[in-house]
């Protein structure tokens, strides 16, 4: 065993890499059930966005029309959940694990013919001077464009519902849709767009791990990050930032047990491998003893009694 | 003639199965009290939620000072100077004040100039509120005011006051009037919504009556007697409930220094509640809503548990015993909602009947249900309060409400009980249904059994009750006998004003 091998600067550069893909869904989700509404489909559609992303990056040899493509994806399958849940009513439970299964099946189909193929490098951005800084420049100044992509829709989405009227909108809308409808508010309308940003957010998440990440294709490669970014934002108390904490904690410990694993540490592969989401369940769950509580709406069918 | 402000003519609107409003006509003068007056079912919100823009009318036309006047949506009424204060508050729990108010603006200023628009409507008004506290920490009357700022910010020709003292004390309904008076004077007209008429009598100038979705009159309210209304309002005169003079015998239940937290973040926890019942006697409970009725309720039915010595039950300690126990023993309560608490929504009549009826009407046998006597007992309920509904194999959600609560209280009653505890038991119920209720429930007590009645309606109270006592703030005040109570000692009793003072504009 030699702990030494670890190198810290390199830990924390691929913690980042490592976080950003729940990063992205779980914020998507939050900004979903902000607006009331539980898509359980994360996992489903982050693996048919990283399937669409990895596709049309090898066609067209450009992963920035991939993770464009990804985000299409995502929301497109996103939008089949609004319809079913939005303007057919159907229980949002039963539709979202339906989407999960049914992406995951997608995925594989059309994923068919891209196993074992290479994507086009995805290139870091190099920020020149910050980057050369010592320790601090290879973690925060040399990464990847989606990478800060991700920070800034934290950033933003933190932003847009405490200091806008649209945000103030929103989570009137999920905290109590009928009071909303009655205020002349479109519930439905800011309901379906919420969902499609989630959708979004997760396709460009499974992208980020098909073509940065790992990056290839495989079947079910998303391997449970969706069900991590929903237990993300429950356990985060719907609020973006501790969204961000719950997102590095977990990629931090990823990346530290694979890291522990390759010098050999005494501890079982199997113990190792489940760390990740015990100690950030744990966390989590400390930090959300406060009082701050779900959307009141949550995952309640809105129909209006005109 | 001037032109009126609103004028209605020949509305209608149909859902299924119901004619909501059927040819409802109407005129609001500028700077009048209008008082649209009727039972509950009779289509007031069904009316104004027209005006408002929330339901579009099948046929019929407004003219809004003359001109055609269909708004689609609130925010077209809005505009047009309409503004609405909801019966069912249509606040955000988990948002503050000013946010509340920002979103019912079409477009507001930033928060902090609105922080002090709200400040200085509050004062002139005479109704303090701060703009940075979370509704869902304010009482009832607190969060009216929200409303009522809200709408006044925009300036309104016309506010509609749907139902808007239901959840305040007399002290407070006697401020809002004051402020319903200066709004008057400045030119504001107001539709006013109610079915109480000493209030209609007080405030309003000219009053339009409903019954069954049709117009069944018009009246000025100070030169109508009440009874007079009420007869428009009911369509046939109505009998008061008859209390004969009964002796009190010993005391049934009995609780002491009684605490306990609220299961709900945003409920009233009780503190330190003593009352004693005696056989035979009705102890009504009046407060405000949300001043801890419910969980006065469930720790009493047994949903709640509590020290063991708390509640006693002719001598029993039962604190610590579970519903089902505490109906073995003889103590039944019914909830105030029914549907979801009182009553399984998509459960038959016989069903629902077996629920709270099986342990002291034996309609169970080794765990197995005796289905012939569940049956047998909701038919006897359905027969004895007059529950209209073709059988008893028909869903509990399929019957009005004023017949599920006969169903709900007679179910109770019923089954015998040595106290009884009803929340709420005639509220949304029709006044015919409301009186066969509080008939049984002093039927009930002339046979000897004890009855706690909690209700915000202080005219129900003084109807039945024997003694009175008033919950604040999750304490209850000491009973007193309602012979020579006052109006004015039970709104002390209620918790007063709650800080609010008279407008002084």
């Amino acid at each position: 065993m030699d702990l030494s091998a670890i190198n810290p600067v390199l830990l924390l550069a691929s913690l980042m890499v490592a976080a950003t893909p729940i990063l992205l869904a779980a914020i998507g989700e939050l900004v979903v059930e902000r607006a009331g509404v539980l898509n359980l489909g994360v996992e489903g559609m982050m693996i048919v966005g990283a399937i669409t992303g990895f596709a049309i990056s090898v066609e067209t040899g450009s992963p920035w029309l991939g993770f464009l493509a990804a985000a299409a994806g995502g929301a497109v399958l996103a939008l089949l959940f609004a319809l079913l849940t939005q303007v057919a009513l159907a229980n949002q439970v039963a539709s979202g694990l339906a989407l999960t299964l049914f992406g995951l099946g997608l995925s594989s189909l059309m994923g068919q013919s891209y196993v074992g193929i290479k994507p086009p490098h995805f290139a870091e951005i190099d920020i020149p001077l910050f980057s050369d800084i010592p320790v601090l420049g290879p973690i925060l100044f040399a990464q990847d464009p989606i990478l800060y992509l991700g920070l800034a829709l934290v950033a933003g989405t933190w932003a847009v519902l405490k200091y806008t009227r649209a945000g103030l909108i929103l989570r009137a809308v999920g905290e109590n849709h009928d009071a909303a409808h009655a205020l002349g508010y479109k519930v439905v309308r800011i309901r379906v767009l919420a969902i499609l940003f989630g959708g979004a957010c997760a396709g460009l998440g499974g992208a980020y791990i098909s073509l940065v990440r790992v990056p290839q294709w495989t079947e079910g490669m998303t391997a449970g990050a969706g069900w991590i970014a929903l237990a993300l934002v429950v356990f985060a108390s719907w609020k973006p930032w501790r969204v961000l904490i719950g997102a590095w904690l977990f990629g931090g410990i990823t990346v530290l047990q694979l890291n522990l694993q390759a010098a050999g540490v005494a501890i079982p592969v199997e113990y190792l491998a489940m760390s990740p989401y015990l100690v950030t369940i744990l966390v989590l769950v400390i930090l959300s003893a406060d009082k701050s509580s779900a959307p009141a709406s949550l995952g309640r069918t809105f129909h209006a009694s005109t | 003639m001037t032109v009126p402000l609103l004028s209605i003519d020949g509305l209608t609107k149909a859902y299924p199965g119901v004619v909501a409003n059927d040819h409802v006509s109407l005129e609001i003068q500028e700077g009048e009290v209008h008082a649209l007056l009727g039972e509950n079912g009779a289509g007031k919100s069904t009316l104004v939620k027209m005006i408002y823009g929330l339901v579009k009318p099948d046929s019929g036309q407004m003219r809004l000072r003359g001109r055609p006047f269909a708004p689609p949506e609130p925010r077209a009424a809005r505009a047009d100077g309409i503004a609405m204060v909801f019966q069912h508050f249509s606040l955000f729990d988990a948002l503050n004040v000013a946010e509340n108010i920002a979103l019912g603006m079409e477009d507001p200023p930033p928060m902090r100039d609105l922080a002090s628009r709200i400040r200085a409507v509050s004062e002139t008004y005479g109704l303090p509120l701060d703009p940075f506290r979370t509704v869902g920490d304010l009482s009832a009357g607190e969060r009216q005011r929200v409303e009522i700022i809200r709408c006044l910010l925009q300036d309104p020709k016309l506010l509609i006051m749907d139902e808007p003292t239901s959840v305040l004390t007399p002290q407070e309904v006697r401020i809002l009037f004051e402020t319903l008076r200066k709004l008057r004077d400045e030119g504001t007209s107001i539709l006013y919504i109610s079915h109480k008429l000493e209030e209609i009598r007080a405030l309003c100038d000219h009053a339009t009556i409903l019954r069954l979705g049709k117009n069944v009159g018009e009246c000025v309210p100070s030169e109508t007697t009440a009874a007079e209304m009420a007869e428009m309002m009911v369509g046939s005169a109505l009998q008061a409930p008859e209390r004969g003079r009964r002796a009190f015998g010993e005391i049934a239940l009995d609780v002491t220094g009684l605490s306990v937290a609220s299961p709900s973040a945003f409920g009233t926890p009780l503190r330190n509640v003593h009352l004693a019942v005696r056989k035979g006697e009705v102890l009504g409970i009046g407060g405000v809503a949300g001043n801890g009725q419910d969980e006065l309720l469930a720790v009493l039915s047994g949903e709640l548990p509590a020290e063991p010595d708390a509640i006693r039950l002719n001598g029993v300690a039962v604190g610590h015993l579970g519903p089902t126990e505490r109906r073995r023993l003889g103590l039944l309560a019914a909830p105030e909602e029914r549907l979801g608490h009182a009553a399984a929504p998509d459960m038959s009549l016989t069903e629902n009947a077996l629920l709270t009826g099986s342990v002291r009407e034996n309609l169970e046998r080794n765990g197995f249900i005796r289905w012939d006597a569940a049956r047998a007992f909701a038919q006897r309920i359905i027969e004895a309060f007059d529950v209209r509904t073709p059988g008893p194999d028909n869903a509990a959600r399929s019957l009005s409400g004023g017949n599920l609560q006969k169903f709900v209280i007679g179910r109770e009653v019923l089954q015998n009980p040595e106290v009884l505890v009803v929340n709420q038991p005639t509220w949304g119920v029709d006044a015919s249904a409301a009186a066969a209720i509080r008939q049984a429930i002093l039927d009930l007590a002339a046979g000897g059994a004890a009855v706690v009645c909690i209700s915000q309606d202080l005219d129900e109270l003084m109807e039945i009750s024997d003694t009175f006592a008033a919950l604040n703030e999750g304490r209850l005040s000491a009973p007193r006998p309602v012979e020579g109570l006052t109006v004015e000692e039970i709104g002390l009793l209620m918790g007063g004003a709650h800080g609010m003072e008279v407008a002084h504009v």
